[in-house]
């Protein structure tokens, strides 16, 4: 697997959050329960009876992927900007009211959606979906606010971009590898846009997606769905549906040839990101490349026997670690990639030779029989062991609901993946592992050099 | 036991306290045959095992010459065992679905596995599970291999902020006392680890009389404790090791000032804390909480981030471990705000010290840590984490039992009086490690 950085951003410290997540580790979708009410917002009910707990979702089917240029991270400072304060509940008193109702809240930003989540005794239903609702369709949005919490998100890109190098290869890679769809830029923003926002932005963009019909409540937990129905009627059913922007496809332009982009930012060692274009499952029953490209990263990467662990950092040492990532249910384009840091000595030159080997031995020999079982071994060990957290069980409905997937899709997944051969494997490798849509991020390490900030601080302050 | 994971008589929380009699969690105790003690809850919701052994042997039992040497280890456990080569156990083990994970910190090194219990599946599982404990080959091929790959990792860390931050700030607080090594160690310590090091860690080390076995799955009593006896009756068998020093106060505070390039200055702000069992638990616990530990309802993030803008994460907590833990208040912030944030922190935490939380906050406090109870223990991980702490300091079975009376009984002279005790900004360690000397001004020349 890839590194933490992928996908989304969190708004706390404690919940740094990845919300596509690898089908291998699906669970079935027995005893969920769903419900549309008329003003278009959907809810979904999974009971958990394990714990008198509950956690409670709502996902707004908007992400950066719906931004435009110019306002990029727009759709994360919104998601800061719904703890600051309705017309009813004041600024911060969202998270507060929450904590004394013995509960846990916090929200994140991805490219497919926005999410917003409290973990609670599940007799405190009632309270998150209050707040929810509240915030679906009162936000105070003041000027104020704003002012101060652009500034916590440029920390907080800083924090977790500017200042780590294996994220900006990351940001590099997709800002290279896409020409048009909107994947290309980050969740967080390009600094350059935070700094030039303005709380019209943040308004435009809560008007423009942030209503009922955009939006699936997830509940998982101790609870009688029949009465989170009721509950969510009451709290939920007043609000007014909206128009929805138009959504434009922006697709992608056909990649001719090869790209490479290179980062240097202070580092010890080198650090490398392969990306292939690759297709995303759209038809679940139909589709089977996509199966097959999971079930590759498997094979790849899915377990500790697997082969690119083993042969580049057990065998030849080549690799300190290895890793890939393909994501095959999402809004966007996808990408299958391959990545890795090299051992003292060696270069990134030296493991993409190395891993292009471990590739090319992919397409023209196959995976065995043996490996492929192994696999499946995974997925029918995650999907019990998946049931032991009720949130994961909720994001892996949502994710998939805003996505643009049914949830019930979920058992017809499992039961894909159980199916894929080795001649599939085989085959998407030899189509899709290609040259002509690769792209190739490496992170040039430089020295420490402590004299010269990376990045110029602006509007330096010496008031003290 | 069946059906829930824990018994809740009344759906109000508040009735929890009022029911004291009912054990939540019902948790069975006994030793092995070896000595190993064990702690077992049984829960049949799930057609699944974890276990997790754990062993006084964290980076507290290293050598400043020897630094890395109890994480190196833990790490090369699993990778050859038994007779089994690293590739088969890691065959073996996919193949049957089950996960390996293992844990590291100052005080205890421990290694975990979860697995299917439907019966070829575990037995295979539990069988690699047993070799990887009490059969480790330590394979000098293996060894250099893994020794390289770690100084590559430790030489990577430390170009980065946040290590450069940590490792001055140990320094600073801890001195000579093993606390202050780093479990990685250090790329020239790491380098002249040597096999015969490994293997008489090992030895002294992971010994059945300080094992601590903790299991939480679909297994009854019986099947629990053969399995018990599985994985400790060819543990190593010695003397328990010798233990951590006490951990000297500080005589002083001392700002230290470290450049890097970074956007962002990373700072820390702290000093020895308390042990596990220090009669303040509670008091310091619940009045972190509302110091910096409760996230967006604590002081040091309402100061920092929610009126000022200054950073995207502000906290405070304590560690509490053997000896004394540290108690930590970080953040980050742009690097020509050092000198701002660092200022309202220290006037957050006078502040807090010299006249403790407010009535209300302490009733909200209270709220959110007897409500949220039931969150702690929702699933069988986060069970399994609670057992191998109860077991490794040895707390009272009845630790979760008595957690939400624990909480109630704080009193808010209580939490000043804890702070007063154990925390005194005349003796604390401040680093800052990327900033403008300009941007520090007054704050920083303490």
């Amino acid at each position: 697997m890839l590194f933490e950085f992928l996908g989304s951003v969190a708004r706390g410290r404690l919940c740094a959050l990845i919300t596509a997540l690898p089908l291998t580790v699906a669970v079935a979708a027995a005893q969920t329960h769903e419900h549309k009410l008329a003003n278009g917002l959907r809810v979904i009910v999974k009971e958990d009876h394990r714990a008198p707990t509950v956690v409670s979702m709502v996902w707004y089917k908007a992400g950066s992927m719906d931004e435009v240029n110019g306002t990029t991270g727009v759709a994360h400072v919104l998601e800061h900007m719904m703890f600051k304060g309705t017309q009813t509940v004041p600024a911060g008193e969202f998270s507060k009211l929450v904590a004394a109702a013995g509960g846990r809240d916090n929200a994140f930003t991805a490219r497919d959606a926005t999410g917003y989540h409290e973990q609670l005794h599940k007799s405190q239903l009632p309270l998150a979906f209050r707040l929810e609702a509240d915030r679906m369709a009162n936000l105070a949005l003041s000027k104020a606010e704003f002012a101060k919490e652009i500034k916590v998100v440029m920390e907080e890109r800083r924090l977790r971009t500017d200042d780590r190098p294996q994220a900006l290869v990351y940001e590099q890679l997709m800002a290279t590898a896409l020409d048009s769809h909107p994947y290309r830029t980050p969740t967080v923003g390009w600094m350059s846009d935070l700094e030039s926002m303005r709380v019209e932005d943040a308004r435009a963009w809560y008007k423009d997606w942030y209503a009922p019909n955009n939006a699936t409540v997830v509940v998982v937990g101790d609870v009688d769905f029949k009465e989170v129905f009721a509950l969510a009627s009451k709290y939920f059913g007043k609000l007014k549906p909206r128009v929805l922007p138009e959504r434009k496809p922006q697709d992608e332009p056909p990649q001719r040839g090869i790209r490479r982009v290179t980062v240097k930012a202070p580092a010890e060692l080198p650090y490398l990101l392969m990306g292939y274009r690759a297709p995303v499952l759209r038809d679940v029953e139909r589709d089977w490349e996509p199966y097959a490209l999971e079930m590759l990263t498997g094979v790849l990467d899915g377990n500790d026997a697997a082969r690119l662990t083993r042969s580049l950092v057990r065998e030849e040492k080549i690799a300190n670690a290895v890793g890939t990532d393909y994501e095959s249910t999402q809004r966007g384009p996808g990408m299958f990639i391959v990545s890795g840091v090299p051992t003292t000595g060696r270069t990134a030159a030296e493991l993409e030779q190395a891993l292009r080997r471990e590739l090319a031995k992919v397409v023209s020999d196959g995976v065995s029989e043996e490996e492929l079982k192994r696999v499946k071994a995974q997925v029918v060990a995650a999907q019990v062991f998946q049931r032991d957290s009720m949130f994961f069980q909720a994001q892996q409905i949502g994710s998939l609901e805003t996505a643009g997937y049914s949830y019930q899709a979920i058992d017809t997944i499992i039961r894909k993946l159980q199916q894929v051969t080795a001649a599939q494997v085989q085959e998407v490798a030899k189509k899709y592992l290609v040259d002509d849509s690769l792209t190739v991020a490496v992170l040039d390490p430089q020295p420490l050099d402590s004299r010269t900030p990376a990045v110029a601080p602006k509007g330096l302050r010496h008031d003290r | 036991m069946t059906g829930k994971l824990f018994r809740v008589l009344c759906t109000f929380i508040a009735c929890l306290v009022a029911a004291p009699a009912l054990a939540l969690l019902p948790i069975q105790h006994w030793q092995t045959k070896s000595g190993a003690r064990v702690y077992f809850v049984e829960n049949r919701d799930l057609p699944m095992l974890d276990v997790s052994v754990d062993f006084p042997a964290g980076s507290a039992f290293d050598t400043r010459e020897k630094s890395g040497l109890a994480s190196l280890t833990l790490s090369l456990l699993k990778l050859g065992a038994g007779g089994l080569s690293e590739d088969e156990i890691a065959r073996r083990m996919a193949d049957v679905g089950a996960q390996l994970g293992g844990h590291l910190d100052n005080d205890r090194a421990g290694i975990s596995l979860r697995t299917l219990t439907s019966a070829d599946e575990m037995k295979q599982a539990l069988d690699l599970f047993a070799r990887i404990l009490q059969r480790p080959e330590f394979s000098a091929a293996v060894l250099e291999r893994e020794k390289t790959r770690v100084i590559g990792a430790i030489k990577e860390a430390d170009t980065k902020p946040e290590t450069i931050l940590d490792r001055n700030f140990n320094a600073l607080v801890y001195g000579n006392h093993p606390y202050g090594l780093r479990g990685s160690g250090e790329a020239a310590t790491v380098a002249s680890l040597t096999r015969d090091d490994l293997v008489g860690f090992y030895r002294s080390h992971y010994i059945a009389g300080q094992a601590v076995v903790a299991m939480i799955g679909n297994l009854d009593r019986g099947e629990a404790a053969a399995l018990a006896e599985q994985l400790t009756a060819d543990l190593p068998r010695a003397n328990a090791p010798v233990t951590i020093p006490e951990v000297p106060d500080l005589a002083r505070a001392e700002t230290r000032v470290i450049a890097h390039p970074a956007s962002q200055s990373h700072l820390l702000i702290g000093a020895p804390g308390i042990k596990r069992g220090d009669p303040d638990y509670f008091p310091l616990f619940v009045g972190n909480y509302i110091l910096g530990g409760g996230g967006f309802v604590s002081r040091i993030l309402d100061e920092v981030r929610e009126k000022r803008g200054l950073a995207y994460s502000a906290y405070s907590y304590f560690v509490p471990l053997k000896e004394r833990g540290p108690f930590v208040i970080g953040l980050q912030t742009r690097r020509d705000q050092a000198g701002e944030a660092l200022a309202v922190v220290r006037a957050t935490l006078k502040e807090f010290l010299a006249k403790g939380p407010t009535a209300d906050e302490l009733r909200k406090a209270k709220q959110n840590l007897v409500g949220s109870f039931p969150l702690r223990i929702d699933s069988n991980r986060k069970i399994l984490e609670y057992l191998g702490v109860i077991g490794f300091y040895q707390l009272p079975l009845t630790y979760l039992d008595d957690f939400v009376p624990n909480v109630e009984k704080v009193k808010l002279a209580d939490i000043r009086n804890a702070f007063a005790r154990h925390v005194d900004p005349e003796r604390m360690m401040t680093v800052i490690v990327a900033t403008d000397e300009a941007a520090l001004g007054a704050a920083g020349a303490q």
